[in-house]
């Protein structure tokens, strides 16, 4: 079968750490990934596991204490990471958009909802009204939201879900071809996060958008993706499709992760948390960072980093188990 | 349930008095609204649903923490509203409450044994200062803080959140508490440390026989702790319980069309199952105002399937099946 697969973003050994006084703390360390134009990439880690690093840094807008010490993250075969700010004021917003985390109070209070979009598009050299009003009347529409009275509303009338869903439309204003969410339904209720969800996946079928869906939580994941990455310690450790990862992990850590999920199928017996805790990241040990925890951990996955293998098409393991043909 | 039960609450009724503007008139947000509850010794009774519907209201006022409107609850038989003074510390001694906010809970300048000992010492459990360590390092042990002296003198910034929240439970069972009031106890945990948490509050009920009040607003940690405890599931809504029942009934075969909206909403880490299931649509995805609430079953303006008598005459709860109970009009002798 032929592989129609476009790389709209490549991430390579991408690294990014904090400074904190004297530590260094090694959010991503070493991170390889590849998204590919028109899918919904999942991306899911506990907290601490670099997802949200790894969004901003596609952004470039890391706080000031983050550095990238390495690696490239190409964007349509443009370098975000050595890009001059021009560069970026033509991609961030018009190409690639984010919904950051907890973003449901980054509404400012004092302005209608319509001064939002008008400010947005004024921001990006939009000076025609018209079109930006009506652009946001669209969006609205799609995501059934009723325009007139929304766009006429302060944030304070509007309710959690009403606010994400506002927010999503925003993000999507100048029609970027990537929109990054980092838990957009973690604040919400279950009814209003099923909602939010079936209206993400309406909005993607219709327009082909590119997602990367950023959170702790797998179930949201194995609801709407279609690949996955799961993170660990400012590592991928596994990615792959979603049924693939789901059904057949071949990280150990995406094996006891998936058993560490209090859930509504499944044989409560066989649930269970992973014992210990993450590694320091300040001072991370050799070898692999899930080693200390792994119930299949060798000798050399103490001593030596795993190497990051594509064990079948598309899908990448981070694992000395699968490593047979690789030098020792 | 054999015996008298540790709790009985009875038609009780929490309302918050609010106030539009400096001369508006007061009116009632209704939190709690007639709950009728029992928690058997060494129960496990699980309080679930959306936010503002009065889960953690009902706790506090459980634990003693905020005064009802009206209504009684019984403690070992007493009532904690006529409680002389000594009956009042024995109730405040026996239950115990366990935050969502493992790092706001904790005092950010005391270390781990001054937090625990404090307590101790305050209902004289343990007096000398070796008495305090050996009574402080046996209750991080059971806790699996292990070995506790690595733990005693920690501040709360040197532990992890799970770490922090055994430290929490550690306290909260110093006291060999009758009742454990939980609320949101994993919410801020690590997804790869949740059912921990959850074993060990188990494995409590086993070793010491408490009961617990467990609030939650996730289904999967609901049925995991209640149905591994044996307990029982208590769906509510704008300040009522539409639904009681054990766990595994509660989950697989829900009986309120709320709960079934809520199950058939809740994604699940399985994306064959989780994208095949049938969300249940509601006629409406607001939640009316706890200070109005709509008349006869207050979720006939949300519900897919009301008749006419459901906006008129409020249902009681009835058992459907062993120990299941629903308030709907939809089933017999509702």
């Amino acid at each position: 079968m032929a592989d129609n697969t476009q790389n709209i973003i490549e991430i390579k050994n991408l690294s990014v750490q904090y400074r904190a006084g004297k530590k260094r703390i090694k959010a991503v360390n070493n991170v390889s990934l590849e998204i590919h134009r028109g899918e919904i990439m999942g991306i899911v880690g506990e907290s601490g596991s670099g997802k949200s690093t790894l969004a901003l840094a596609i952004m470039r807008i890391l706080p000031k204490n983050a550095d990238i010490v390495n690696g490239s993250i190409l964007f349509n075969g443009i370098d975000m990471v050595k890009a001059d700010d021009e560069t970026l004021r033509e991609i961030l917003w018009k190409r690639i958009s984010i919904i950051p985390q907890a973003a449901l109070n980054a509404l400012n209070p004092i302005l209608k909802i319509k001064d939002h979009f008008l400010e947005t598009a004024k921001a990006h050299g939009i000076e025609d009204e018209k079109w930006t009003l009506e652009r946001a009347s669209k969006l609205m529409k799609l995501l059934n939201l009723e325009p007139e009275r929304v766009l006429n509303s302060y944030p304070h009338e509007l309710s959690g879900g009403m606010k994400q869903r506002v927010l999503i439309a925003l993000a999507m204003l100048l029609e970027p071809e990537v929109l990054i969410l980092d838990e957009p339904t973690t604040a919400l209720d279950v009814l209003t996060q099923r909602f939010i969800l079936d209206l993400l996946k309406e909005l993607h079928e219709k327009t082909n958008i590119t997602m990367i869906f950023i959170t702790h939580d797998i179930a949201v994941i194995a609801d709407l993706a279609d690949r996955v990455a799961v993170m660990y310690a400012g590592k991928i450790m596994e990615v792959g499709d979603v049924f693939t990862v789901f059904k057949e992990p071949f990280h150990p850590y995406s094996v006891a992760l998936m058993k560490s999920i209090p859930s509504l199928v499944g044989d409560i017996n066989e649930m269970k948390s992973i014992p210990g805790t993450l590694p320091d990241l300040s001072n991370p040990p050799p070898g692999c960072l899930f080693a200390p925890r792994c119930t299949k951990a060798m000798d050399i996955c103490r001593e030596k980093e795993p190497p990051y293998l594509e064990i079948k098409k598309h899908h990448f393991v981070s694992c000395w188990l699968y490593s047979r043909g690789e030098k020792r | 349930m054999n015996g008298e039960p540790l709790v009985r609450v009875e038609n009780l009724k929490v309302y918050f008095p609010v106030r539009k503007g400096v001369f508006g008139k007061v009116q009632y947000v209704k939190a709690v609204d007639g709950v009728d509850l029992d928690i058997g010794k060494g129960q496990i009774v699980t309080l679930i649903g959306e936010s503002g519907c009065g889960k953690t209201t009902l706790g506090k006022t459980i634990a003693g923490l905020i005064k009802p409107t009206s209504g009684k609850i019984l403690f070992d038989g007493n009532d904690i509203s006529k409680m002389k003074k000594d009956e009042y510390l024995h109730y405040r001694k026996n239950v115990q409450i366990i935050h969502q906010d493992p790092y706001s809970s904790l005092n950010p300048t005391k270390t781990v044994f001054y937090t625990i000992s404090v307590f101790l010492k305050r209902w004289g459990i343990a007096h000398t200062r070796s008495q305090l360590i050996d009574k402080v390092s046996e209750l991080l042990e059971i806790v699996g803080l292990h070995p506790a002296e690595d733990f005693l003198f920690k501040y709360p910034h040197q532990l992890s959140g799970g770490q922090r929240q055994r430290v929490v439970i550690a306290r909260a069972i110093s006291l060999n508490p009758k009742l454990i009031v939980a609320d949101e106890p994993i919410t801020m945990i690590d997804v790869s440390l949740r059912i921990g948490i959850l074993d060990l509050l188990l494995d409590l009920q086993k070793k010491f026989g408490s009961s617990y009040l467990f609030i939650t607003h996730d289904f999967g940690a609901a049925r995991y702790f209640t149905a591994k405890g044996g307990g029982l599931i208590a769906v509510m809504y704008l300040g009522n319980i539409v639904e009681i029942g054990p766990a595994e009934k509660v989950i697989q075969n829900p009986l309120h069309p709320y709960t079934k909206v809520l199950l058939s909403a809740v994604p699940v880490p399985d994306p064959e199952v989780s994208r095949k299931k049938k969300p249940i649509k509601l006629k409406s995805l607001d939640i009316p105002s706890p200070i109005n609430p709509p008349s006869g079953c207050k979720f006939h303006t949300r519900c897919p399937y009301s008749l006419d008598r459901c906006s008129k005459d409020v249902p009681k709860l009835v058992e459907v099946e062993k120990n299941h109970w629903v308030a709907c009009w939809l089933y017999k002798g509702g």
